[in-house]
């Protein structure tokens, strides 16, 4: 990602650009015929965006392309963060907003002005494990560990939402209380894939942390 | 991705100004759609509207007894709110039934309603598609079918729409409410909404260019039993095959829309006059005119098993 402080136009870029919003004048129906060429001359374009992450305020300058994502990762080097699929499609990218868990590859960094961003080096360090990752670590919740960090954030707000009374397709009665069961833990983290098929110890380490079983 | 330019809007008046300016613009709520989609190119707009902050996030109750759900209602609200589990559990349970966790946290009741199609041919910026490049072709008539649409078609166009929520909403005659770019208000059925393919494939709605959603009205309960049922190819996470939306009265009339079958959420009231009849009857009526393909004509048998068990459940 091009810092912006840092960002010099070459020449060429500037050329480049100069030349296409030429054709672009000389053929304006072409311009409107869609994006192909039109898009080619655009600029990237730069805005300001502040939120709190791991309750440290944050202030970047980003362009308006940055994912959330991104944001974490190539800008302030929360690598914890994985990026597997960048489209929705695997949940390694699990981060907790305003306490809600959401894949962090499909929003934009400023879309998060005033957002706090809980990632999961703000959960726990080494020393000083969240319960969580204490039994990840227990019950062998992982192999290779890539969606692993998606995996522990996924799980802690999904204990959240099953003790806030958010029903899931599982759930048998819309009214009847909910509970951290096996059926209910495998579809609520179906959101979050992993290709070393950790799923039995995964749903162990959640289910101890539930309560349910030591 | 391609450039943009980006900005916030406070009210609904200030998001129509903003789409009226800006000629590429396009409105980003949970972005969840629209991003994957400008990663891949297939969605370029020039200028984002971000209308997270408008406040149109509340479900209220409306003087005819309906509920009036804002267009920036979370899925995940939806789902969890009282009443909605309460009088409207068909809702609960489709919504329910999307996408996941964390997805639901972040789409919205109007960008699920206008999420774009899932035809892996759409997605494919290599290959012809009438929809994402008008008259390029349709790669997927004589190609792979097996999840595209068999009623409702066109020779341009076989993609379905593939939210869960708006086939419930089409079962509880939903309408939408909008503001257009110059500031008035109107509502357009749900029926109405989904536009079919015909010869302009990529005309999905009947929205106009800048035209702002702001809620979805339901209207009074209609009671009966509510249930939703969706078949995919793996057990959560995954797009319909075909789903079914039914509504069943004491008496065995009801109402039934399907998914995963169609360009729009499929529903048909004369179909459902057969309802007491059975399954059979009932899909007969909703396929009727069906185009199928040699690889998705399993759907209308598909289709017909799951409205049979879920009749079934219904009475049961
Ligand atoms: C991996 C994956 C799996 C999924 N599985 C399912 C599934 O099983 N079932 C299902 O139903 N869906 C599924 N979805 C789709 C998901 O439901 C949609 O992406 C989501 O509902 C879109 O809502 P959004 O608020 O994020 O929309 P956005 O991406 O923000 O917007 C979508 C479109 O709506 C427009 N828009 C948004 N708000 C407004 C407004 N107020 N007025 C006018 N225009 C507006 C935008 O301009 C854009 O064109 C899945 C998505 C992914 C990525
Ligand atoms: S079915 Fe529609 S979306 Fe799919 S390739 Fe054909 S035109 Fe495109
Ligand atoms: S990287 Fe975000 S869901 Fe895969
Ligand atoms: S531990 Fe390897 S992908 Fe899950």
């Amino acid at each position: 990602m091009t810092d912006p402080q840092h960002w010099d136009p070459s020449r060429r870029d500037l050329m480049v650009s100069v030349a296409a919003a030429a054709v672009l004048a000389a053929a304006p129906e072409l311009a409107k015929a869609g994006a192909g060429l039109a898009s080619e001359s655009r600029m990237p374009t730069y805005a300001p965006v502040a939120f709190t992450v791991n309750g440290e305020a944050r202030q970047l300058e980003v362009d308006t392309r940055t994912t959330l994502l991104d944001a974490l990762r190539e800008r302030l080097h929360l690598t914890g963060t994985k990026k597997g699929c960048d489209h929705g499609q695997c949940g390694a990218c699990t981060v907790i907003v305003d306490g809600h868990r959401i894949n962090s590859c499909l929003t934009l960094a400023v879309m998060h002005e005033g957002s706090e961003v809980t990632t999961i080096e703000g959960l726990g360090d080494p020393d000083n494990l969240h319960p969580m990752q204490a039994a990840f670590v227990k019950h062998d919740g992982y192999q290779c560990g890539y969606c692993t960090p998606g995996q522990i954030c996924s799980a802690v707000a999904t204990l959240a939402e099953i003790k806030a009374g958010v029903p899931s397709h599982v759930t048998e009665d819309l009214f009847g209380e909910m509970l951290p069961t096996d059926a209910e833990i495998r579809e609520r983290m179906s959101g979050n894939i992993c290709r070393c098929g950790a799923y039995s110890n995964i749903v162990e380490a959640i289910a101890e942390v539930a309560g349910r079983r030591a | 991705m391609k450039a943009f330019t980006y900005e916030r809007v406070a009210t609904p008046a200030e998001a129509a100004a903003a789409a009226a300016k800006n000629d590429g613009a396009k409105f980003i709520a949970g972005g969840t759609n629209l991003l994957d989609l400008m990663k891949l190119e297939i969605e370029t707009p020039t200028h984002l509207i971000d209308v997270n902050r408008l406040a149109l996030d509340k479900i209220e109750a409306t003087p005819e007894g309906g509920l009036r759900i804002g267009a920036l209602v979370r899925n995940t609200d939806l789902a969890a709110h009282e009443g909605v589990r309460r009088d409207y559990a068909l809702l609960a349970r489709a919504l329910l039934a999307g996408a996941s966790g964390q997805l639901r946290n972040r789409a919205t009741t109007a960008g699920n309603l206008l999420q774009r199609t899932r035809c892996p041919y759409f997605y494919d910026t290599a290959q012809p598609c009438n929809k994402r490049t008008p008259g390029s072709g349709c790669s997927a008539i004589g190609g792979f079918s097996r999840q595209l649409a068999v009623v409702g078609v066109s020779d341009a166009c076989i993609a379905t729409h593939p939210s869960d929520m708006a086939v419930a909403m089409r079962a509880l005659d939903a309408v939408v409410e909008t503001v257009k770019p110059g500031g008035e208000a109107r509502t357009i059925s749900i029926a109405d909404f989904h536009r079919l393919p015909g010869n302009t494939p990529h005309v999905e709605t009947a929205l106009e260019k800048g035209e702002l959603i702001a809620a979805v009205t339901l209207p009074p309960p209609v009671g009966g039993k509510h249930v939703y049922r969706k078949v995919r190819d793996r057990a959560s996470y995954a797009f319909a095959l075909v789903s079914v939306a039914a509504i069943v009265q004491p008496d065995g009339s009801g109402r039934v829309a399907v998914g995963g079958v169609a360009p729009k959420p499929w529903r048909i009231e004369g179909a459902e006059a057969d309802m007491r009849r059975g399954a059979k009857a009932v899909t007969d009526g909703l396929f009727a005119d069906a185009r199928p393909t040699h690889d998705n004509e399993f759907k209308r048998t598909l289709a017909q098993r799951t409205l049979g068990s879920v009749l079934t459940e219904a009475r049961g």
